[in-house]
């Protein structure tokens, strides 16, 4: 039995809960949000990634309705929102600071949003209990958020905001007060309480690895605009320029110019001695246009000697080592003086590491390994 | 414990005595036996007994106290009001104007502050007494009350308030069940504040009070003017002890408030 693929994205028939319409945003003369559209999809959870004062965060706070766009329109499920204030829209926040009541007990604090609804005493306990349970927080209820650590107040937090059953729940930067352990552990949670509620999640954060974990798709952001929006393997594996390749994890990106020689195939000439490199690419590049090849170092093999089937293959000399435990990345570097940097996997003890300092290796990569850039 | 060096040894005792023996002087004499203040005529708490007999000290006692409930509490609402508009309201025209207006009566002398509102009473027709001194100590009371808020209000976490109002609350709501409780307690200091300021001003109320109004500063500096009595003493004396008990419950309050949240902010990390 397969399991249907979920990608609303893909459908044409599909209806977008949040779209942006040509959404701009501006500060005085700071433009923080530039001329944006997107569709997030119902029961999406959608990453907003990119480097700090890269609009993501004013993003959201357009949608929580904490900020009013300057230009175009903010749709959910069709509707605009602009006029509607924060409290009448179906849309709650986790903050990044979690912004616990202090004066509250936990269980006040799920309970808040309820009592502003006034529903009836025995729904808010039953949904108060629910919460608490979902978030395993049922033992510390009658406690004030200074009495519980920091993890367990992201949790309350988390608990808070999905009381009122939000159609959408924003997410800024939800793990950012946590170690890397925890943070890691509760990546899995939030992905497990979004499939278990259904509810629509957009979550802002600048770590890479924590977008790429929980989301079903991911938006690069840069200087207001979305660079590029896609699952998080697409981003990986296909970025569309050479800002998302940096952004997302590691990379070597290899200046030349491009010369089709072939069916989607292209030799890229990037040294004045060196043989031109083959790689394959979708997008067409015309002779001689310039392009940048981005690889990926764990796609690069590293070896004492040339190995005879590889599509490219360049020498160089080990200029150092970084050590990861798990993995171990070699900073090779070229005769034209560029610098390559190759990961293997570390299947053998230390002791048994085939290349150390200075040592001359072969690097090579099979012509699908890299993604062909125009910029 | 360290020892601590003859320096610091010196400068405390100084500074203490200075700062203290005024004050223990005018203790001692209370209990003194003699009518005559500077004469030591053995143990009594006789001047006590005649204090609660003079009605004048007890009604002008209670005019103080009312005036300073009264102003303290008018000068707290409108301090914070003043305070939540000047650090939350946004950018508005006038905001720095405005925000350095509000702290110009700290430094004004208090006898132009008094004089003008001497002005403003006559001008108005309002006849002195205790409405006016009411209204007077909230003037100069009020920006002390939007000092100790605003300070408050700094200091506090934006997010706070967004979450409420996220979670639906209005705008009314969330300052009156969040921002409000979070900050009751620089409300309550501004309240105290007021209120002590009230009950030991001399200058504002004796421009502001009418024949029919006299609080207490004013009496016991008209009563020394005729010369220092005993009974002055005793009074004093009263003043100073619920001064040092209020202080003194206050800060055991406020210190084993921390100590305990100190406390339990560590234990729930542990855990």
């Amino acid at each position: 039995m397969s399991i249907p693929v979920f990608a609303p994205w893909d459908d044409p028939l599909a209806h977008p809960l949040i779209q942006f319409k040509n959404v701009s945003k501006r500060f005085g003369q700071f433009t923080a949000i530039d001329d944006l559209t997107i569709d997030i999809f119902e029961r999406e959870f959608f990453a907003l990634l990119g480097p700090s004062g890269c609009g993501k965060t004013t993003l959201m706070r357009m949608l929580a309705g904490f900020e009013a766009p300057s230009e175009g329109q903010i749709l959910l499920a069709g509707q605009d929102i602009a006029a509607v204030p924060p409290n009448l829209r179906s849309v709650n926040m986790m903050f990044q600071s979690y912004a616990l009541f202090p004066h509250l007990s936990i269980w006040d604090n799920i309970a808040f949003g309820l009592r502003r609804e006034r529903l009836p005493k025995d729904q808010i306990e039953e949904r108060v209990t629910e919460m608490l349970r979902l978030t395993r927080m049922e033992s510390f209820a009658r406690r004030k958020p200074h009495q519980i650590s920091g993890g367990q107040r992201q949790r309350v937090a988390l608990a808070r905001s999905l009381a009122k059953a939000p159609k959408l729940l924003l997410l800024d930067e939800p793990l950012g007060a946590l170690d890397k352990k925890l943070r890691q552990e509760t990546q899995f949670e939030l992905m497990d309480i979004q499939e278990k509620t259904g509810t629509t999640f957009v979550i802002v954060t600048h770590d890479q690895e924590e977008a790429m974990t929980v989301a079903s798709r991911v938006a690069v952001m840069d200087h207001g605009k979305i660079v590029q929006v896609a699952t998080p393997d697409k981003i990986y594996e296909e970025p569309n320029s050479v800002y998302v390749a940096d952004f997302i994890g590691e990379v070597n990106i290899i200046k030349g110019t491009a010369k089709p020689d072939g069916e989607a195939s292209f030799a890229v000439t990037w040294s004045d001695t060196a043989p031109p490199l083959t790689a394959l690419s979708q997008t067409t590049f015309s002779a001689d246009q310039d392009c940048h090849l981005a690889i990926r170092p764990e796609k690069i093999a590293i070896s004492a000697d040339k190995p005879e089937d590889a599509a490219n293959a360049v020498q160089g000399k080990v200029l150092d080592i970084a050590y990861l435990g798990n993995i171990s990345t070699y900073h090779v570097e070229l005769p034209t003086g560029a610098i390559i940097k190759a990961q293997t996997a570390n299947t053998r003890r230390i002791s048994r590491r085939a290349f150390t300092w200075e040592d001359t290796v072969w690097l090579s990569w099979t012509a699908s390994a890299g993604v062909l850039l125009a910029n | 414990m360290n020892r601590m060096s003859w320096f610091n040894t010196v400068s405390l005792t100084l500074g203490f005595a200075f700062l203290y023996i005024p004050m223990v002087i005018l203790i001692v004499y209370s209990f003194n036996e003699s009518k005559l203040v500077t004469v030591w005529g053995g143990f009594s708490p006789k001047w006590y007994g005649e204090l609660l007999k003079n009605e004048a000290f007890l009604t002008a006692a209670w005019v103080t106290f009312k005036v300073a409930v009264a102003s303290s509490t008018l000068a707290t609402v409108l301090g914070t009001m003043a305070a939540y508009v000047l650090v939350r309201g946004g950018r508005f025209f006038g905001r720095t104007l405005f925000s350095g207006m509000i702290y110009a009566p700290l430094v004004m002398p208090e006898v132009i502050t008094g004089l003008s509102l001497l002005l403003l009473f006559i001008g108005i027709g309002l006849d002195r007494g205790v409405l006016t001194i009411v209204l007077a100590h909230t003037t100069f009371s009020m920006c002390f009350v939007s000092v100790v808020v605003s300070s408050r209000l700094v200091t506090f976490d934006r997010s706070l308030e967004e979450a409420a109002l996220d979670l639906g609350c209005t705008g009314s709501e969330a300052f009156r069940l969040v921002t409000l409780p979070i900050i009751a307690p620089a409300v309550i200091s501004g309240w105290l504040l007021a209120f002590t300021l009230s009950l030991d001003d001399l200058v504002i109320a004796s421009f502001t009070s009418g024949p029919a109004a006299t609080t207490l500063p004013i009496k016991i500096f008209s009563a020394v003017r005729l010369g220092v009595s005993p009974e002055i003493n005793a009074l004093s004396t009263i003043m100073i002890a619920i001064v040092a008990v209020g202080v003194s419950i206050a800060s055991l309050v406020t210190k084993y408030q921390m100590t305990r949240q100190m406390k339990e902010e560590q234990e729930a990390e542990r855990n």
